[in-house]
């Protein structure tokens, strides 16, 4: 690590000053420049003045996990001074406002440090507070343009494609781009060991976050109805889907949406909002996180035993309670797993990525019309909101959605008499009717005891029979929903397990353990219940990981409820500090154990 | 204990409607209410007002909560789909429904604990909404269901079965839509199916929430003395402000002779609700009197009935939304997936 196209630079600043668009400008820069890229926006819950931080790793090599070195950091917070001073790896630099005096905080004798005098440049520069604030960014944009060989010209021309319009706020970011790189280039040689070279390596690429690509997906599937209340980090998805509705859903004639989307007073009610459009045939969907999905578990369980559909994406965030809302985690499985009282169970898809979110939303609409039964989506913060490099996203026009068995007017005909929950072919589906179609499909919707005729009743037998018949409809969902993803190596003696985000780790953990000589395989689970795929894999191994970002080890008890697998069988490798997991965690926790286990 | 079905006879000479349908085609199953509850009595009359409104039942959805009163909407209309929600939620699902069909007469059944306790933020929002709605609370001041406690709209001062007595204050559902904003706010009592039927067809006309509030007396838990929802409390105590006679377009009855003070309010599909201002100057289109008319009467321990205010503007939540008019759930998927070429040239954006 550590050389050209191998690197990772860290600002800190504080939020709220603007250092979000030199952050972004850098990270489409160097994508550009056709070199793998990944952005990592540290942020606080908060609106303006407390830290912020951004990491960007710069990997020729295509690994997007978070980088397991700083080789660079620009620490223009003081009051982060003591942890950003210690965050370089020996041997690196870190940038400072050489505006004022370098702070004794930032010494270190093995680090090298670059003062710039980034303030007083802007003070002279510009006239207006604001511009002097933000333009201090674009500043060491420009100073580490200069360090790191991130083309100019790039730059600027990505510059000119987001404010083209706009004249006065174009050239102010040019003349402090320019600033910043004369003076790097000026004081210090550049650029520094560590920098960017051209490559070829994202041409068939995008940079995107979670968010926009679940709401895509959304909009593709063909969702109508949409029901939330704000939450970080679900926010931005919803924002971005009304943005594609307002694009793609408005009557060119007639000036009028083709959607509908509820802002509800709570996340009860958009719960409620997402059935009820459900129950009567539109494609419907909520985003949340994890105390949003507290808050609709009483509907969850109504979903489960009423059966309908609905689709419900969860940004998870750190918790427990308030948490921390800008913060990753993976902690919501056993919640979503089983939410509500009573037996239940419910079915959840688990992406790895932006492209995952766009393809499993989509598959998610299908799934939750076909089973009749809500769906979550489990994203994360680390997913949702920050900027990945992934494959463009393609559609295929040949997508039918699946809608599920619904008895429309014609098929009514030739039955004599509906009854909402009987499974005619085992699968253990029922036919259901939309509302307002014909009288002869009427039925109750209810959440208190029914029989598999839809009617009311407290009789044991017929209760029993319908509840069994429902799990029965999860078995079959098990072998129909996405299967798991292997990674395999002739000679594995071990298996990692785990879903979601960690992907990026757990790939690049792969790759440097073999490197050390030890071989082992992965599997990403990516939907629940689970395939019987997944027990067989379990059996395989001499040893067992399971890597999930949260504390109590979540999904290793899923395993162990439905697999039957041993639970004490499977090593956990928890991170749930609410940072995105890195390769070297993984690393050091499958090695440090298997070494231990052979002494 | 299953469901109880009424045999279907029909009685040879049952008159039929403008849709040919007898009044036993909007019967629904048999009540297992107690025998004199006020809710069947609400009931009798939801069947004739959509008798008399020719209302095609597959075209309706009966939704509700829980409780005694969300149990009625299985009593009517057997031929329309029917949705018993969780407590209190019924305004969330009634909304995304309504937001994928706003073609199809959506009636809530609800309780006052079920809407006013437990539901009471879901009322409030769906109100603000104006989800184009019929909304009945069938108000007893007690939860039936789990035997008898008091509900946010048992009076202050009146007493329980087991003789506790309410000291705080309760809420008037009426007073609370007037406040929200509500377009349409009506009251009446289930012992009075003269005025209660004119009421449910006006508020299912109406173009937006329609709040109707029904005093309908529990028999076994607060139809005593003591309780300030009685039969007895209620009829002598009731005020009928406005007299209603809702009179679809096709066909017109002419007044009675002799009347006069007579205020036409034209609805959204066209028919006319003609309503007498009994009280002097009373004005069913002023927020702020009808206000002052219904605290009036209960300082003076009245309860106003009628329809109290009224709004014919007839902008529901879909005029705000600004949503097509072939309801939502129809749209053929073509018209809503934008298609690979878009996509396409959406990838640009993000390179």
């Amino acid at each position: 690590m550590s050389g050209i196209n191998d690197f990772a630079f860290k600002s800190a600043t504080v939020n709220g000053t603007g250092s979000a668009s030199a952050n972004s400008l850098l990270m489409e820069a160097i994508f550009r420049m056709g070199i793998p890229v990944t952005g990592k926006n540290i942020f606080p819950s908060n609106i303006q003045g407390l830290p912020t931080w951004y990491e960007i790793r710069v990997s020729g090599d295509g690994y997007t996990a978070r980088p397991p070195v700083i080789d660079l950091v620009v620490a223009l917070n003081p009051s982060t001074y003591a942890q950003d001073i210690a965050e370089v790896r020996s041997g690196g630099c870190l940038m400072y406002d050489s505006s004022w005096p370098l702070d004794p905080k930032l010494a270190r004798d093995d680090v090298t440090i670059l003062g710039i005098p980034l303030g007083a440049m802007c003070r002279e520069a510009f006239t207006r507070d604001r511009d002097r604030t933000l333009m201090r960014n674009i500043a060491y944009a420009g100073a580490l343009a200069a360090l790191l060989a991130i083309d100019l010209q790039v730059i600027e021309q990505t510059l000119n494609e987001k404010f083209g319009r706009k004249k006065a706020l174009l050239d102010a970011n040019h003349k402090a781009m320019r600033l910043g790189y004369d003076y790097a280039r000026e004081h210090f040689p550049c650029p520094l060991p560590f920098h960017c070279a051209p490559m070829d390596a994202t041409s068939g690429a995008i940079l995107m976050d979670g968010n926009t690509a679940c709401a895509l997906g959304a909009m593709y599937a063909g969702a109508t109805v949409a029901a939330w209340y704000p939450i970080t980090p679900s926010t931005s998805l919803m924002d971005a889907f009304k943005e594609f509705c307002q694009e793609f859903r408005v009557d060119p004639e007639s000036k009028l949406n083709r959607y509908c989307i509820l802002q509800a007073e709570d996340e009860l009610a958009a719960a409620g909002m997402v059935l009820g459009a459900g129950w009567m045939g539109a494609r419907s969907f909520t985003c949340t996180s994890g105390p949003g999905i507290s808050l609709m578990q009483e509907f969850l369980g109504y979903a489960y035993y009423a059966e309908l559909p609905g689709v419900f994406i969860n940004v998870q965030r750190a918790g427990p309670a308030t948490g921390l809302p800008t913060r990753t985690q993976q902690a919501d499985l056993m919640s979503m797993a089983f939410a509500s009282h009573g037996d239940t169970k419910h079915i959840i898809l688990f992406p790895a990525d932006p492209h995952e979110c766009f393809t499993l939303t989509v598959t998610a609409f299908d799934v939750t019309e076909r089973f009749q039964t809500p769906v979550f989506v489990a994203s994360d913060l680390d997913i949702g909101m920050n900027d990945w490099m992934i494959p463009r996203l393609s559609w295929d026009d040949g997508y039918r959605p699946d809608r599920g068995k619904v008895l429309d007017e014609a098929a009514l005909a030739e039955v004599k008499k509906f009854f909402r929950y009987l499974d005619s072919d085992g699968d253990g589906i029922a036919d259901r009717t939309l509302p307002g179609v014909s009288g002869k499909g009427a039925y109750f919707t209810r959440g208190s005891g029914h029989d598999k005729f839809g009617a009311y009743t407290e009789d044991s037998a017929a209760y029993a029979e319908l509840l069994a018949r429902i799990q029965s409809k999860f078995e079959t969902a098990a072998r129909e929903l996405p299967a798991p993803v292997l990674q395999l190596q002739e000679g594995a003696t071990a298996g990692i397990v785990y879903v979601g985000s960690p992907d990026a780790a757990v790939r690049e953990a792969i790759t440097r353990l073999r490197e050390q000589g030890i071989v082992a395989d992965a599997m990403r689970i990516r939907a629940f219940p689970f395939a019987p795929a997944v027990r067989d894999f379990l059996e395989r191994y001499d040893t067992v990981f399971v890597a999930e970002q949260n504390r109590d080890a979540q999904l290793r008890s899923l395993l162990t409820i439905e697999t039957g697998f041993p639970r004490d069988q499977m090593i956990p490798i928890l991170d749930y500090a609410g940072q995105p997991m890195t390769a070297g965690t993984l690393v050091t926790a499958v090695r440090d154990h298997l070494q231990g286990a052979s002494t | 204990m299953t469901s109880i079905n009424k045999p279907s006879v029909r009685h040879p000479s049952a008159k039929k409607n403008h849709i040919g349908l007898t009044k036993a085609d909007y019967e629904g199953g048999m009540s297992t209410l107690c025998a004199g509850c006020g809710h069947d009595s609400v009931t009798a009359a939801l069947i004739q007002a959509f008798w008399e409104l020719d209302l095609p039942p597959h075209r309706a959805a009966k939704m509700s909560g829980i409780g005694c009163s969300s149990k009625t909407t299985g009593y009517f209309m057997r031929q329309s789909h029917g949705f018993n929600a969780v407590h209190g939620r019924m305004p969330s699902v009634t909304t995304g429904a309504n937001a994928a069909n706003r073609d199809l007469h959506y009636i809530g059944i609800s309780g006052d604990g079920d809407s006013l306790n437990i539901g009471l933020g879901q009322l409030a929002h769906a109100i603000r909404r104006n989800v184009n709605m019929l909304y009945v609370i069938e108000n007893n001041g007690v939860y039936g269901l789990t035997k008898g406690q008091f509900s946010a709209t048992a009076d202050f001062g009146s007493t329980s079965r087991k003789g506790e007595v309410n000291e705080q204050m309760p809420i008037d559902p009426v007073l609370l839509a007037l406040t929200l904003g509500a377009s349409f706010v009506a009251r009446s009592f289930s012992g009075d199916k003269a005025q209660l039927v004119p009421i449910l067809k006006a508020g299912l006309a109406h173009r937006g929430f329609a709040l109707v509030d029904v005093i309908s007396p529990c028999v076994s838990f607060n139809d005593h003395e003591g309780s300030a929802k009685s039969y007895a409390y209620v009829r002598q105590h009731e005020v009928e402000t406005v007299e209603t006679d809702f009179i679809p377009l096709r066909r017109e009855i002419k007044m009675p002779s002799g009347q006069s003070d007579v205020t036409v309010v034209h609805m959204h599909d066209g028919s006319a609700v003609h309503l007498r201002a009994a009280a002097a100057g009373y004005n069913p289109r002023n927020r702020d009197s009808a206000y002052r008319h219904v605290q009036a009467c209960m300082k003076k321990g009245e309860v106003a009935t009628g329809i109290l205010y009224i709004d014919d503007a007839g902008r529901c939540m879909h005029d705000l939304h600004r949503t097509v008019p072939t309801p939502l759930r129809d749209l053929p998927f073509e018209s809503l997936c934008p298609g690979s070429a878009a996509l396409d040239r959406v990838m640009e954006r993000y390179r």
